[in-house]
């Protein structure tokens, strides 16, 4: 839900917001995103201080190629905006926002484990949901699905679409 | 364990001497563990009975279902989503059909909206009871699992003759829900709705009444509102920490603006609490069956749209929902345009026009969002499932730090995890 008060109050600091299907985008700068956080955060007329949710998509081909996107909500007034933040494939690091939202510890993980997006001075960047010792980045659109050997009873077998017999 | 084998040493007399005892020990809580809800592994530090930290590990049933929604029809996702949460299955679906939706630029008719809001309140009430029984059975009390099981399955028998399932339903489909209600089906719900109410009743006495309850979870667990929030929590969760936050409330969908319902809050935010919180919830959510039922008009449950809704004649069979017999004669042999429609809905499907929501949902666990984006294709570009149960997990080690290890167990069974959703 979004608000004519939340949009203009955003547009003065981020000219570029962006509304489609009742929902207000912002696209910052990964060098300005933890101050723009920040200040949505802790403007009392804006009160951004729930995050519901980080997640990125991959667009390969295109630069920047991963977008990493960052649901905010208001729990005083009730609306929500997303942040953006693109990424270039040779350099998909983005500053970690775990200071200013703890609950960032997970969706940065897990963004990490599927996309490979590094998220500087996070204090845990491990794999979350994938085991430990996996290869590759599933969630890029590079990666096929189902494109990996599966273990079984000690022997390794192929994809089903590469399998012989 | 050095210090428990070796001779009675008073610990003063170690403190003076300037040797503290600094030993710990780790063990593992899970994957495999009945109280564990699932394939939960905690790390637990313990110095003696005392939890010193506590590391939640999550990814055992990890299987992959937003990849899965990538190479699949915009329609096929609905049965891919729904099985994320699986004791929640009707509010994935939700979810994920009203992101597309507003994709579509569609809204799901009266009717479907009113059957929408039905089976979500008759899931939320069938996943707190699955809480209600293994929480119980996690601190002893086990007729409470048997009784609570038993309440479960009525409703699950309800959903079963409404989508044929008992779960796992892909019955809210893009566009409205795939078939109407059966006949009978509305009364049925109806003679539920008081014996339910007066059994949970039952059950809040069995409990608040129980001193072994109320001690295992009374001043267990404490999660203030600030940290709750911090950590991303919501839900009963957040609500028994005084948190009116509500995503029916706060940004209604499917007509939710117009139920009579309270928000239930608490005030402590200890285990008590929640078990307070959510068993209000139930008797709101049984409020909110009754005006369903009272709304149902007869009308279409599915837009008219040919280029969005599914072409066949549905009924349920004995093993789920399929094409009735009359359909398929139809096709096959009485009209080409029908055939090559059904066949061009069935493998290519709806196409959704280029864009990204988020659409959250309040499920029994808390705020359910799906963030979908469509490149305008026929099928989802990328579907992220944001889960309650995810984002509650990681209160976990705060609740437990400097508890008793036997108190991990109320705890984790307050939060209500359930790792088909946390793992995805």
């Amino acid at each position: 839900m979004i608000t004519g008060e939340l949009v203009d109050r955003v547009r003065t600091r981020h000219p570029d917001l962006v509304v489609a299907r009742d929902e207000a985008t912002v696209v910052v700068d990964r060098s300005e995103l933890l101050d723009a956080l920040r200040e949505l955060r802790d403007d009392p007329e804006l009160a951004l201080d729930f995050l519901s949710s980080i997640t990125a998509t991959d667009w390969p081909g295109r630069d920047p190629r991963f977008w990493v996107s960052y649901e905010l909500s208001s729990i005083e007034h009730r609306h929500r905006l997303r942040v953006k933040v693109g990424l270039s494939e040779e350099d998909p690091h983005a500053p970690t926002v775990t200071g200013l939202f703890p609950t960032a510890d997970w969706y940065e993980r897990e963004t990490y484990d599927f996309y490979g997006i590094v998220f500087d001075g996070h204090p845990d960047l491990r794999r979350i949901l994938l085991p430990d010792g996996w290869e590759g980045y599933p969630l890029r659109k590079t990666e096929e699905l189902g494109g990996v050997d599966t273990r079984f009873k000690g022997a390794f077998m192929p994809p089903v679409d590469r399998r012989t017999t | 364990m050095s210090a428990e084998t070796g001779p009675r040493v008073d610990q003063a007399d170690l403190a003076a001497a300037g040797e503290v005892r600094q030993e710990t020990m780790i063990i593992n809580m899970g994957p495999q563990h009945p109280s564990t809800h699932g394939v939960l592994r905690l790390l637990l530090e313990l110095d003696g009975e005392e939890v010193v930290s506590c590391q939640p590990i999550v990814g055992y049933l990890h299987t992959g279902i937003e990849k899965n929604c990538e190479y699949r029809t915009w329609q096929q996702g609905v049965t891919y989503v729904t099985r994320a949460d699986y004791l929640s299955p009707f509010f994935n679906e939700l979810a994920y059909c009203l992101a597309a939706e507003r994709l579509l630029g569609i809204e799901a008719p009266l009717r479907a909206r009113v059957i929408r809001v039905l089976v979500s309140e008759l899931n939320r009430v069938a996943s707190h009871l699955v809480w209600l029984a293994t929480g119980g059975m996690e601190l002893g009390a086990i007729s409470m699992m048997l009784y609570g099981f038993r309440e479960r399955e009525m409703l699950l028998d309800v959903f079963e003759a409404i989508t044929g399932l008992r779960m796992n339903h892909a019955y809210i489909r893009i566009g409205g829900v795939v078939m109407d209600l059966p006949p009978g089906a509305e009364q049925r719900i109806r003679d539920l709705v008081p014996m339910l109410r007066g059994r949970i009743k039952e059950y809040e006495d069995i409990l608040a009444q129980n001193p072994i309850w109320v001690d295992r979870n009374r001043g267990i667990g404490y999660l203030e509102a600030d940290e709750a929030l911090a950590f991303g929590v919501t839900g009963p969760m957040l609500r028994a920490a005084g948190v009116a936050r509500d995503v029916r409330r706060d940004e209604p969908y499917c007509d939710y603006e117009t139920y009579e319902f309270d928000v239930v809050t608490g005030r402590e935010g200890d285990c008590y609490a929640r078990f307070e919180v959510r068993v209000e919830e139930m008797k709101q959510s049984l409020r909110i069956v009754e005006q369903c039922l009272d709304r149902l008009e007869p009308g279409p449950v599915m837009v008219e749209d040919p280029k969005v809704r599914w072409p066949g004649q549905l009924e349920v069979g004995p093993d789920g929902i399929g094409n009735s017999n009359r359909y398929i004669a139809h096709i096959m042999e009485g009209s080409m345009e029908a055939l090559i429609h059904h066949f061009k809905m069935v493998t290519e499907g709806v196409s959704v026009p280029a864009g990204e929501v988020y659409q959250p949902v309040e499920g029994p666990r808390g705020e359910l969002g799906m963030y979908v984006v469509s490149d305008g294709g026929h099928k989802p570009y990328r579907v992220k499932i944001r889960d309650p149960s995810f984002a509650n997990l990681q209160a976990v080690p705060s609740m437990v730090a400097g508890g008793l290890v036997a108190d991990v167990i109320a705890v984790v069974a307050s939060v209500d995890p359930v790792m088909g959703g946390v793992d995805r």
